[in-house]
């Protein structure tokens, strides 16, 4: 049920974030990305797998945990994936903001000077 | 020993990056510490070719856990190659910086960028992950992030703005695809990846991920008709920086979609050909038309670029032993091509003021040298014998022939032939004609070409005549190295000596 729920989240982040990217304004291109890289990051989580109450921890006398478990290692991928974007958003946010300045405009339709 | 090899090409740059960090204050010491621990970069990358074209594929797992579950490192002669022209192409634009790049980027720590973003590009050809991949793109993404805006002028910023947005996007489509993959098949090593996917029951879930990397893969390679951003920002940047995007960063996305399509989804290759054989015509095509239309030399080049990813994805697509082997010499004489030409129009511009075919001219009057080293890398790209460019659009062609792509072989040839036209216009405008009457706004200037400038150019060039004449010994190698890739067998038991590991 919740992994219905996340799916249909994920869409709807995904389909947010596609919307503002094909706007006009250098701002939703800003939050079209955000929203993009935190669906993905969502969807990395839930296809690994969902499972409540079961940590990846081994007992005292054996040495495998004792099957089911969750399953670490999207959570791990997740994480350093949002770290990265998190460093890659915080770059773009600030080079959007000299590209204003320079340019003038937040209407992405002046930004053509570089594709004549 | 084996593991020193692996972790050299990427210990060195990081490293130098740390060390130039903490010499900051001295601007000297930035330019010629670059220049040495680029030529350490180049030695250590010769090395890792040595050992693996003499004892085949090395592979380690850093942190000592097994494959598939470690951190996997490995080189196979492809991955080899590629770290040793990525080296050079660090050495060469390393020189070339020292002069190009003013006291206030060094002081803005351009050197240090330009490491970090040499130990991604090389990250990227030794990980044996496809996660680990995503990260070092990202290095080498956000290095590139910082190069490209680093000046703060407008243009920089402008095309910064649309290089960065549709690199992001790319990444998101690559994560996404990990984590689809990574829940479906329960392992990201490559290798690994390779082993499951044989005989893989649900194959729809397969090609719908593996059309997610693809679209990733080609907006980094610039493939059409996903290469907007290519023209629209690599004129911006100085000439270093557009050189060492221009020879580079494309290639990773190109060596991303050989790795891919060649190891991990050789058993769905069948569904991909012919999308792959349709967008590498159309990307040749396209690119070569808007080259055809520009007037600057950088824009030119920078469609040039596009055009001839066009030839790599195509001799990818034809999937022989022989277009392989043609796709890792066309990549290899490329980089160093290319490179060297957006050097070239890196003098042109110190030594004119501009690289606006319009207002400069009688280059062969006045820099008769200059003209020469202009000349190798401009016929060798448009494929004229004896120089690489023309072994490697041969192979091309000839590997197309063999399977009766006739449609693929015109349109290669066809697109050779307006790529001359390109390279005659710049040659015509730039060096024969002569140098045109100062216009109002703008008086060309002829300044002295400093020594740093014309060297690795001249480097480069002695490269591409080398390759040209004595093209043998690295036809050898990429055929060697096609080999590995056709049959990966060795790769994947290198990888995992176990044979695969279960979830």
């Amino acid at each position: 049920m919740i992994e219905i729920m996340l799916a249909l989240f994920i869409g709807l982040l995904f389909a947010c974030g596609l919307y503002c990217l094909l706007r006009r304004s250098l701002v939703k291109l800003v939050f079209g990305l955000i929203l993009l890289s935190q669906g993905a990051n969502l969807l990395v989580f839930t296809a690994g797998g969902l499972l409540a109450g079961r940590p990846p921890l081994i007992a005292k006398d054996s040495i495998i945990p004792t099957a089911p478990v969750a399953d670490p290692l999207p959570q791990a991928m997740v994480l350093t994936a949002i770290v990265i974007g998190f460093g890659l958003v915080a770059f773009f946010v600030a080079l959007v903001h000299r590209a204003h300045e320079a340019v003038g405009t937040d209407d992405i339709n002046s930004f053509d000077q570089t594709d004549k | 020993m084996n593991g020193l090899v692996l972790v050299l090409p990427l210990l060195i740059p990081l490293l130098g990056a740390i060390l130039l960090l903490g010499f900051a204050r001295s601007l000297r010491f930035q330019r010629v510490g670059t220049v040495v621990i680029a030529s350490l970069l180049m030695a250590a990358a010769g090395w890792l070719v040595y050992e693996v074209d003499c004892k085949g594929v090395i592979a380690i797992q850093i942190g000592d856990w097994a494959a598939p579950f470690g951190i996997t490192l490995v080189a196979d002669r492809l991955g080899a190659i590629m770290v040793a022209v990525s080296a050079l192409m660090g050495l060469a634009v390393g020189i070339f910086s020292i002069a190009d790049i003013d006291d206030d980027r060094v002081k803005k720590k351009f050197f240090p960028v330009f490491f970090v973003l040499l130990f991604g590009v090389n990250g990227a050809f030794l990980t044996g992950d496809l996660f680990n991949l995503y990260v070092w793109f990202e290095v080498m993404l956000i290095s590139s992030f910082v190069l490209i805006g680093l000046g703060g002028k407008k243009d920089e910023l402008e095309g910064g703005i649309k290089y960065v947005s549709l690199n992001l996007f790319s990444s998101v489509l690559f994560l996404a695809a990990v984590g689809i993959l990574y829940g479906e098949v329960g392992t990201l090593n490559m290798a690994d990846l390779a082993v499951k996917l044989e005989n893989y029951p649900e194959v729809n879930l397969i090609i719908s991920t593996s059309m997610l990397l693809l679209v990733a893969f080609c907006i980094k390679a610039a493939v059409f008709p996903f290469f907007f951003w290519l023209p629209a920002s690599y004129h911006t940047p100085p000439a270093a920086v557009s050189a060492i995007f221009a020879g580079l960063l494309t290639k990773v996305g190109v060596y991303a979609l050989i790795r891919s399509q060649t190891l991990i989804f050789r058993p769905i290759f069948d569904e991909v050909q012919v999308i792959l054989i349709w967008l590498a015509i159309i990307t040749m095509i396209t690119g070569v038309l808007g080259a055809a239309r520009h007037f600057e030399m950088r824009r030119i080049l920078s469609f040039h670029i596009v055009s001839q990813i066009g030839y790599m994805v195509l001799a990818l697509a034809f999937m022989t032993p022989l277009a392989l082997a043609a796709a890792i010499f066309y990549v290899v004489h490329h980089i160093i091509v290319k490179t060297n030409l957006f050097l070239v129009s890196g003098i042109v511009l110190h030594k004119k003021g501009t690289s606006d075919l319009a207002l400069v001219g009688g280059l062969y009057k006045s820099a008769p040298l200059l003209a020469a080293l202009f000349f190798i890398p401009a016929f060798s790209l448009g494929g004229i014998p004896p120089l690489s460019g023309f072994w490697a659009k041969f192979a091309v062609v000839k590997s197309g022939l063999e399977i009766g792509e006739w449609i693929a072989v015109g349109a290669a040839l066809a697109v050779g032939v307006l790529t001359l036209f390109s390279m005659t216009k710049i040659w015509g405008e730039a060096f024969w004609k002569a140098q045109p009457k100062p216009t109002a706004d703008f008086t060309a200037t002829d300044r002295p070409t400093p020594f740093v400038m014309i060297a690795p150019v001249v480097l480069l060039a002695a490269a591409t005549l080398f390759i040209g004449l004595y093209g043998n010994g690295l036809f050898a190698f990429s055929e060697r190295a096609a080999e590995q890739l056709f049959d990966n067998r060795e790769y994947i038991s290198t990888v995992l000596p176990q044979g695969g590991g279960t979830k």
